[in-house]
């Protein structure tokens, strides 16, 4: 009986680790249902953008208030995990405060994360207050209503949830080291929890224990709970952020990539030697064509879909969107949330149907996108430049794009007068190409 | 107007240093061919070795591909590269964010690899080498705002060049809102410039024009003729053309001497 604990313990923590990892498996899976793309140049420009954007948070504050409190909360989150560690080698083990014997090192430490862990109540508190009491337009866009309100003000009570956890345990464990109790080793700084002390007036040894005790067991379970909760949420940011600003486009933002299936059927067509009535070659016969464009998201690629999963919904994209601002129905943040959407629905398909993605009569575009929003892009890249954490909605609209008009020639009226101009004109305008340099002339 | 084509060069046995890349609006437009006028009174006077296309250029496919019909695109860019290539072209210079785009960066994968620059660069070098001056004063204290064209700045991070512009001419440069990085888009982008926008509660020109007019400017300054039209159209739409002029760089410089 002296081991229950201990083996509660890596129960709990095997059972959490082991969700998550089987739910990496299933992202990872569905990620890797896109298209393949080649992001294996320049490794080390790549690694540079990975530090400053995700690492370094140089895209945050751009906005300086949000910017200001999402750097403390993300600092406390990573610095706070180096107090995990040593809870999970106490509980693995039953020790108490491993790490004591660090002395003022370890003072200092246990300082720093109480300050941080009130530093994050408050930034989360102010969090809280501008997207339910101030009210900020972009977090009340329509894609907001339902499950993505509800999932961002749970990550926040979670958060604070967690900090008041960790403040309690340390509160209650400071009063149990001044009344000398057996196995509270003198050790840490205090400098928040000691503020504590009215609530745990009078009690008890044994109540001090069960306040600690009870406290440092929700704290570890909490986090292993949160840990398993980003796979369901838009917090996956916090993982993903990193990967997806490595994979992110090096390319100037206004290059969009010329399609390769294209380029060759191009050349062939502009080849005088090509013959028009050949048979294919030998063995090409059944092959089918390449489709254009996408319509799903197997269609797009990894890249993309990572994309999807790593977004936050922060909303800055639809914040600095033209047509969003002039109210249109096109939301670069909905474009993100519908492709994940659509390839969770995926997932589960193929999770469903023993592996192998069975049709249902649905696709991204139509169901999730409409063409009403692609078409009210004006592609000028205010959303790319604006995600926090290299984000490239403009792609997926212009992919797009490209299936409904190479596949399916749905382009808007006036876009295809515009283009059969250009087809046979050379120009936007039913103008003569012969009267190109009448302006030369002029007066 | 002097102006000589490559084909004319090429059987005269003095092919130019540069190609101006005139494209649609400016060859076509109204508005927009005063703005190659302009430029090619700017280039004469600085007596930078120059030709056009003239009915050999075609449309580079930048609104074909932004639309998503990237076969018209590719057959578009294909035929202008291998008359550019016909040519051996080694510098274009266009006053056109689009075409400047689209050549420079769209085009190297197809086989077109020429040194691009916006026809604000062109004139910030021919600035720093003496060969234009902007002295004279006319601008002198004007207040001049002037709007990121969403491919010249964000597309390809030239803010600066266009702006130093501007300042020399000895003109209060103020800036709006949102500019630079975080700059507006006119709303002719990505093909929009050839359609109805979709519903919603505004035009981005008003938007943008709005933003604009909060800056109390004499003068907004533009670096490519389909903002150029937008941000004219947003003028009239305030009901404002009396007192503000839509003015793109090169004219604003053209102006000063005269030309």
């Amino acid at each position: 009986m002296e081991y229950l604990p201990n083996i509660l313990f890596l129960l709990l923590l095997l059972a959490g680790i082991g969700y998550f990892s089987r739910n990496v498996i299933r992202l990872r899976r569905n990620i890797r249902l896109g298209r393949d793309v080649d992001v294996s140049d320049n490794p080390a420009l790549r690694w540079k953008n990975m530090a400053k954007i995700a690492l370094g948070q140089t895209k945050m504050v751009v906005r300086p208030i949000a910017g200001a409190m999402h750097i403390i909360v993300y600092v406390g989150f990573i610095v706070i995990n180096i107090e995990v560690l040593e809870i999970i080698i106490d509980g693995v083990f039953g020790t108490h405060r491993i790490f004591a014997p660090l002395g003022t090192v370890y003072d200092a430490l246990i300082a720093i994360f109480e300050v941080l862990a009130i530093l994050v109540i408050f930034a989360v508190v102010i969090f809280w207050l501008r997207r339910n009491a101030i009210r900020l337009k972009r977090f009340l866009k329509p894609e907001m209503k339902g499950w993505p309100k509800t999932d961002a003000n749970l990550i926040l009570y979670i958060e604070v949830v967690l900090m008041v956890l960790f403040l309690t345990m340390n509160g209650a464990d400071y009063q149990l080291q001044q009344l000398n109790a057996e196995h509270y080793t003198q050790a840490g700084a205090f400098p928040i929890s000691q503020y504590l002390a009215p609530l745990f007036e009078g009690m008890s040894i044994a109540n001090l224990i069960l306040v600690e005790r009870t406290a440092w067991w929700l704290h570890i379970t909490g986090i292993l709970a949160f840990l398993n909760y980003l796979y369901f949420s838009k917090h996956l940011h916090i993982l993903l952020a990193f990967p997806n600003t490595y994979f992110g486009s090096l390319n100037p933002k206004g290059q969009f990539e010329n399609l390769e299936s294209v380029t060759r059927e191009v050349q062939l067509m502009m080849d005088p030697s090509a013959d028009p009535y050949a048979t294919p070659t030998e063995g090409q016969e059944d092959t089918e064509p390449e489709k254009f464009g996408a319509s799903d998201v197997m269609d797009l690629s990894w890249v993309q879909l990572l994309s999807a999963y790593t977004c936050t919904e922060c909303g800055r994209c639809t914040d600095e969107c033209p047509a969003n601002q002039t109210g249109k129905k096109l939301s670069p943040r909905k474009i993100m949330m519908d492709t994940r959407d659509r390839l969770e629905a995926v997932g589960k398909n193929i999770d469903a149907n023993k592996g192998i993605f069975v049709p249902d009569d649905k696709q991204l575009l139509n169901d999730y996108i409409t063409p009403e929003e692609l078409w009210a892009c004006t592609t000028c890249n205010a959303c790319v430049q604006a995600c926090p954490v290299s984000i490239d909605p403009l792609s997926i609209i212009m992919d797009m794009r490209q299936y409904l008009v190479m596949e399916m020639s749905a382009a808007p009226t006036d876009l295809n007068n515009m283009m059969g101009n250009l087809e046979n004109n050379g120009a936007p305008w039913p103008f003569n190409q012969m009267d190109r340099l009448n302006w030369a002339e002029e007066q | 107007m002097k102006v000589s084509t490559m084909a004319e060069r090429f059987a005269a046995g003095e092919p130019p240093e540069i190609l101006f890349w005139v494209g649609c609006a400016g060859s076509f437009d109204d508005r927009a061919k005063k703005i190659t006028k302009a430029f090619v009174q700017i280039l004469n006077k600085a007596e930078v070795s120059f030709a056009v296309l003239g009915t050999e250029e075609s449309c580079t496919g930048d609104p074909a591909k932004r639309a998503g019909n990237e076969f018209l695109f590719q057959m578009q860019a294909m035929t202008n590269i291998e008359v550019m290539n016909g040519y051996d072209i080694k510098k274009v210079v266009t006053a056109c964010p689009h075409c400047f785009n689209t050549i420079k960066n769209e085009y190297p994968g197809l086989g077109g690899n020429y040194e691009v620059l916006h026809h604000t660069q062109f004139l910030k070098q021919l600035v720093e080498e003496g060969k234009i001056s902007l002295e004279g004063g006319k601008f002198k204290g004007k207040r001049i705002t002037y709007h990121d064209p969403c491919y010249l700045g964000r597309a390809n991070q030239v803010y600066e060049a266009p702006r130093e512009l501007i300042r020399k001419l000895d003109a209060e440069l103020v800036e709006m809102k949102s500019c630079k990085q975080r700059g507006l888009c006119c709303g002719a982008g990505g093909a929009q410039m050839f359609k109805e926008p979709e519903r919603g509660d505004k035009d981005v020109n008003i938007e943008r024009t709005e933003q604009a007019l909060e800056t109390q400017p004499e003068i907004i300054a533009a670096a490519c003729p389909f903002c150029n039209t937008m941000m004219t159209d947003g003028v009239k739409n305030k009901e404002k053309e009396g007192s503000i002029a839509v003015m793109d760089i090169a004219e604003l410089i053209a102006s000063v001497d005269d030309l």
